[in-house]
């Protein structure tokens, strides 16, 4: 990765200073809004909206997590642990679902050889140039009958023309020599698939599985049109609720945004390198 | 990307050109024996059969139905039948004072919102790319620093910066011009003004969006091998002509392709827009994108007839765009 090249960098360390002077300032100012949202979900809400001070570290005390913990804690309100049990409910069946059917799909549409597969994979590549903002409106309309249901939220996600794809160009890339050895073994191609080609596939798992659960987490449009019960709500559509109450409790609605974020940079944290590789090679070979 | 990104990011969607990387895929795959083959058939097709029926159940059959809702006057919870319209909703889209007013706006919006997005996210995204380009220590800090509005989801960007534009004087923005300005300037309302609210939208997409372009643009750039640099260095190339000359040339691919994927992310802006118009003061008519009158139309008017149309229309400037993608791409590929 890390074959950079910046000339210059032995004769002049002023330059290396100047370097980090720079991307110093810029990744401050980057991160103000992050920082914004973590200082403040940490201070009394007189005090966020409260000029720059909403920077300044006083007051700091996790009141509003508690307080948000308990006014989502109700009948009326509904039940936090809920909205976020529901959205990694459904994150996770997307995400396990999509990696297992469009893998499996990818390794059929490349790797075995059968009459029709091109037509297949040039349909799946036409249904990519499909954007879901395309389709919401008469998918709303077809199941509208089952508005408020968990089933509708997840299932429209788990096959996915773009993470079949991505599959596809990684598993194009694997040597024929590989699956040559486990036939002369007697394994068929589901073995082949399950056994061989999923374990060395790691990479092109977790990018695709990145990709999907972020796409998943925050997804916003088809919650908007089918969910109003907040049973059955994800947690990006209750911050939308939550930060529309009047009048707004600013230090409660930061702490929420924080409650919505970790769970995502925590999974960034631990597979960063994959992701950066993932949407990296996506990308740049095109 | 906007979504981005998107996000949205919008995270990235699925429109990612593909011809892009089946042109690398050449190995070998002959590797079937004759008895193999007919149970190949069987086997491939069980294999793609869930995934491919799912694209079709969910993306194919919408899609079309989509284009025959759009021909008729369909009402959500209407007792009067549909009937068939024809091209009435098209017209009316287009002519019809009372409708075609908001929605000639979305487009306008969309249009603005594209041409200043991606100029200027791609710029910045190269710009960060090639700062980002050294072997510093904490280097990959950094790069993380910067990517990382891209994992946060839309819906909360859209309110932290709620709170950032804020109108009243404590508003972050607001006090910082007052305390630059000596107290002349503060208390503007940047969402709720017409003159503002698709720059405000703006920034938020840009900030949240730019470290998913950021490191497309990283990857290419480290593509280029080293001894272009290192020649260009001997010919006592400066800094600028390196760029003008090694660097540019090098990532022109990966740049329009950068460029063509935020333009088509671009169009697809909607949950920002949404959550602050619902909850955040933001002047609606300057801020409102196809998607949001589509999903307003539906949803708010019960007017699916109307709201397929726009939809239609949307795809196809989406499908045109990508098409453009794939087009301008290719060439540049080859380097």
């Amino acid at each position: 990765m890390n074959t950079s090249t910046s000339p210059g960098v032995i004769r002049r360390p002023l330059r290396r200073f100047l370097d980090y002077a720079v991307l110093s300032v810029l990744a401050f100012i980057f991160a103000l809004p992050v920082l914004y949202l973590f200082m403040g979900s940490l201070k009394p809400s007189d005090e966020v909206l409260n000029g720059l001070s909403g920077f300044l570290p006083t007051h700091l005390s996790f009141d509003n997590y508690t307080a948000v913990l308990d006014s989502l804690n109700s009948d009326s309100t509904g039940y936090i642990w809920r909205f976020m049990g529901i959205s990694l409910l459904l994150a996770f069946v997307v995400v396990t679902g999509g990696l297992f059917v469009n893998s499996m799909a990818a390794y059929g549409l490349s790797r075995l050889k059968w009459r029709g597969r091109e037509a297949v994979f040039t349909l799946v590549l036409l249904l990519m140039l499909v954007p879901f903002e395309s389709v919401a409106v008469p998918l709303f309309y077809m199941f509208n009958g089952q508005r408020n249901t968990l089933f509708i939220q997840a299932i429209p996600f788990i096959a996915n023309a773009f993470s079949i794809y991505q599959f596809h160009t990684f598993f194009r890339s694997i040597p024929p020599s590989i699956e040559e050895a486990a036939r002369l073994d007697g394994a068929g191609p589901w073995r082949t698939f399950f056994a061989i080609i999923v374990p060395m596939s790691k990479p092109a798992f977790a990018s695709v599985a990145i990709l999907t659960f972020l796409t998943q987490w925050g997804s916003f449009l088809w919650p908007v049109l089918m969910v109003s019960d907040p049973s059955v709500r994800p947690l990006p559509l209750e911050m939308s609720v939550f930060q529309g109450q009047l009048p707004p409790d600013w230090g409660q609605i930061l702490a929420f945004g924080v409650l919505l974020v970790l769970p995502v940079l925590i999974v960034f944290a631990f597979f960063q390198r994959w992701f950066v590789q993932g949407v990296a090679s996506s990308a740049v070979k095109g | 990307m906007t979504s981005v990104e998107p996000a949205h990011a919008a995270p990235p969607g699925p429109e990612q050109a593909p011809s892009a990387t089946t042109v690398t895929t050449a190995p070998l795959t002959r590797s079937a024996r004759p008895g193999r083959k007919n149970r190949d058939w069987l086997h491939g097709l069980l294999m793609s059969a869930p995934a491919v029926s799912g694209l079709i159940a969910f993306v194919g059959v919408p899609f079309g139905y989509a284009v025959v809702l759009s021909f008729y006057n369909v009402r959500l919870g209407s007792p009067l039948a549909p009937s068939f319209f024809g091209l009435e909703q098209y017209r009316r889209l287009f002519t019809d004072p009372d409708l075609s007013g908001p929605f000639l706006r979305a487009l306008l919006n969309n249009l603005t919102f594209a041409v200043v997005v991606v100029p200027l996210q791609t710029g910045l995204a190269l710009a960060l790319a090639i700062l980002l380009n050294r072997k510093l220590k904490a280097i990959g800090l950094f790069r993380s620093l910067f990517f990382m509005p891209v994992v946060f989801p839309m819906a909360l960007v859209a309110v932290i910066w709620r709170l950032i534009l804020a109108r009243s004087g404590q508003g972050m923005l607001n006090s910082a011009l007052h305390a630059v300005s000596f107290g002349n300037w503060g208390a503007f309302d940047w969402l709720g003004d017409s003159a503002t609210a698709m720059a405000s939208i703006i920034v938020l997409s840009v900030w949240q969006g730019v470290g998913f372009q950021m490191v497309i643009l990283l990857a290419g750039l480290q593509q280029i091998p080293g001894e272009l640099y290192e020649a260009a260095e001997l010919d006592r190339a400066s800094r600028w002509q390196q760029f003008r000359h090694v660097t540019l040339p090098g990532i022109r691919g990966t740049l329009v392709f950068v460029a063509m994927l935020t333009s088509v992310l671009s169009f697809r802006v909607f949950d920002q827009v949404y959550v602050l118009v619902k909850g955040g003061g933001l002047d609606e008519d300057a801020a409102r994108t196809v998607m949001y009158q589509a999903v307003t139309t539906a949803f708010d008017q019960n007017n699916i007839g109307q709201a397929s149309a726009i939809t239609v229309v949307f795809f196809l400037i989406v499908v045109a765009l990508t098409l453009l993608q794939r087009r301008v791409v290719r060439p540049g590929n080859e380097d």
